[in-house]
């Protein structure tokens, strides 16, 4: 389990960028690509390695004027370190 | 209605590549054995020029391409890299750079990292100068060890390549063991694939049974030792575990590659199969190219598949396997590929992997340098 201090970051591996072929955010990495959905891109688009979890959660409800997110973005960032895809800021 | 504003299926078209490979030279100084280029390279027209290049990469990202590959030959050799990595990265491309470290000096590492360079990919031949010196002839190693420090400290992950083959394989061990000292995140151990000169060098290059065994062991010992400290991956030799595999993910279905002297073609290797014309980007744009040259039409799909493929459960799968391989083996590009046990031609793989098994065979190696190259004057 990561502390609610520890800041996400795209993993230097990737690159995180939208790509109008795919109208997606995507993650690009030597020889391949991964396809994000929306709410992945908008979760992957807020890991700068600044914002907290927690702050991603509200930063998100705001944006799409919602509630009840910290499971769901708390479960995708979970799967997202399993992949690889981010790393995390602790200092 | 709104029907009209969706077009006929017939004039919806496929996807364009997404990834663009570009082969900018066959000169490299290194000579391995192993070099999936033709063997008759020595024969390739004249070299595409700066401008030719740039062309083809904003035609290719224009068409949804979004991974930028230059390899060779030693890409190195060209002094224009740092030009084409630039406009490859400011179109948005993810773009990679696969060399053998020779010629990456301090000043060209920084003048491609300042073009934008995403990644390195840096190819080892093996762990011990002397095997390493053995199979590509050549004194590189201390180099690469070098090279390999100075990417790390320009911020790169590093990554590496290592091709496994008769030689070298039994060294696997310390193979890992000094990608973990040089910090590497990630490993890659391919296996040969039996192309261009590695075809012609199959006797030498291709391991016993106990020695792919073995290596695969030493594999999983150190996997479940390094976690996710360092990934490896192992790429198991299509002869040996007997499994077709798609011409680079599909033919004409994801993947672009360009030969130095122009041609475009749907795998790296497929210049050499007969009775085609390859499209050259000095005559023709990339959109023509990718969705109607005869070429790259020629096995797309897996419509065109001879029995025992066209019944079979797991076409779509393999699309009956790789061309090229199947044209070397067989004579003929449109067979099944004969790795497939089901293959009529199979046995021709049981008979190379027997001969892996005779003790005391004499194994020369012909190494790929332009003088062997313009003698055998062949393509495989
Ligand atoms: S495989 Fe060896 S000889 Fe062939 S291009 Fe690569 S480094 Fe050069
Ligand atoms: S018969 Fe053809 S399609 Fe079936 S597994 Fe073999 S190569 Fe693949």
């Amino acid at each position: 389990m990561t502390a609610d201090s520890a800041r996400p970051a795209i993993n230097r591996l990737f690159r995180f960028q939208w790509e109008p072929a795919q109208q997606a955010h995507v993650l690009l990495y030597p020889e391949g690509m991964v396809k994000l959905n929306q709410s992945a891109g908008e979760i992957l688009k807020r890991c700068d390695g600044a914002r907290t979890v927690p702050q991603i959660v509200a930063d998100l409800e705001a944006a799409f004027n919602a509630s009840g997110l910290a499971a769901e973005v708390e479960a995708f960032l979970e799967m997202a370190d399993a992949q690889n895809w981010i790393t995390w800021n602790t200092d | 209605m709104d029907t009209l504003l969706v077009p006929p299926a017939a004039l919806q078209r496929r996807p364009g590549p997404l990834w663009l490979l570009a082969e900018v030279t066959y000169r490299c100084p290194l000579h391995c054995a192993f070099c999936y280029n033709p063997v008759d390279f020595a024969q390739a027209g004249p070299e595409l020029s700066t401008d030719d290049w740039l062309k083809v990469i904003r035609e290719a990202r224009a068409l949804g391409a979004a991974q930028f590959g230059i390899s060779g030959g030693e890409p190195l050799v060209r002094d224009d890299i740092e030009i084409l990595v630039r406009e490859a990265r400011q179109l948005g491309f993810y773009t990679n750079l696969i060399t053998s470290g020779v010629g990456l000096t301090e000043a060209r590492l920084a003048a491609l990292k300042d073009a934008g360079l995403d990644h390195i990919q840096l190819s080892f031949q093996d762990a011990t100068r002397e095997a390493n010196d053995l199979i590509t002839n050549t004194r590189t190693f201390d180099l690469k060890r070098k090279v390999a420090a100075m990417t790390k400290a320009a911020g790169y992950p590093t990554v590496i390549n290592c091709v496994l083959h008769r030689t070298n394989i039994d060294h696997l061990d310390r193979i890992i063991e000094m990608a973990v000292e040089i910090g590497a995140e990630y490993l890659e151990l391919a296996n040969t694939q039996y192309h261009g000169w590695a075809f012609l060098n199959r006797e030498a290059l291709m391991p016993t049974a106990a020695q792919l065994a073995e290596a695969e062991a030493v594999t999983e010992r150190w996997k479940a030792r390094l976690g996710k400290k360092m990934r490896i991956l192992f790429v198991t030799p299509d002869y040996q575990t007997k499994k077709p595999k798609k011409c680079m993910n599909g033919w004409g279905e994801v993947f672009l590659s360009v030969t130095p002297d122009g041609l475009a073609l749907p795998c790296h290797t497929a210049r050499m199969l007969p009775g085609l014309t390859f499209p050259n980007v000095r005559d023709h744009g990339i959109d023509w190219i990718w969705h109607d040259s005869p070429l790259f039409n020629r096995f797309r799909g897996t419509a065109w598949l001879p029995e025992p493929c066209q019944s079979c459960e797991d076409k779509d799968k393999d699309h009956g396997g790789c061309r090229c391989q199947a044209f070397m083996l067989t004579g003929q590009a449109d067979a099944t590929d004969p790795v497939c046990p089901k293959s009529p031609n199979h046995r021709l793989i049981e008979t190379a992997l027997a001969d892996a098994e005779k003790p005391g065979t004499v194994r020369p190696l012909v190494f790929r340098d332009p003088k062997n190259s313009a003698r055998l004057a062949r393509p495989f």
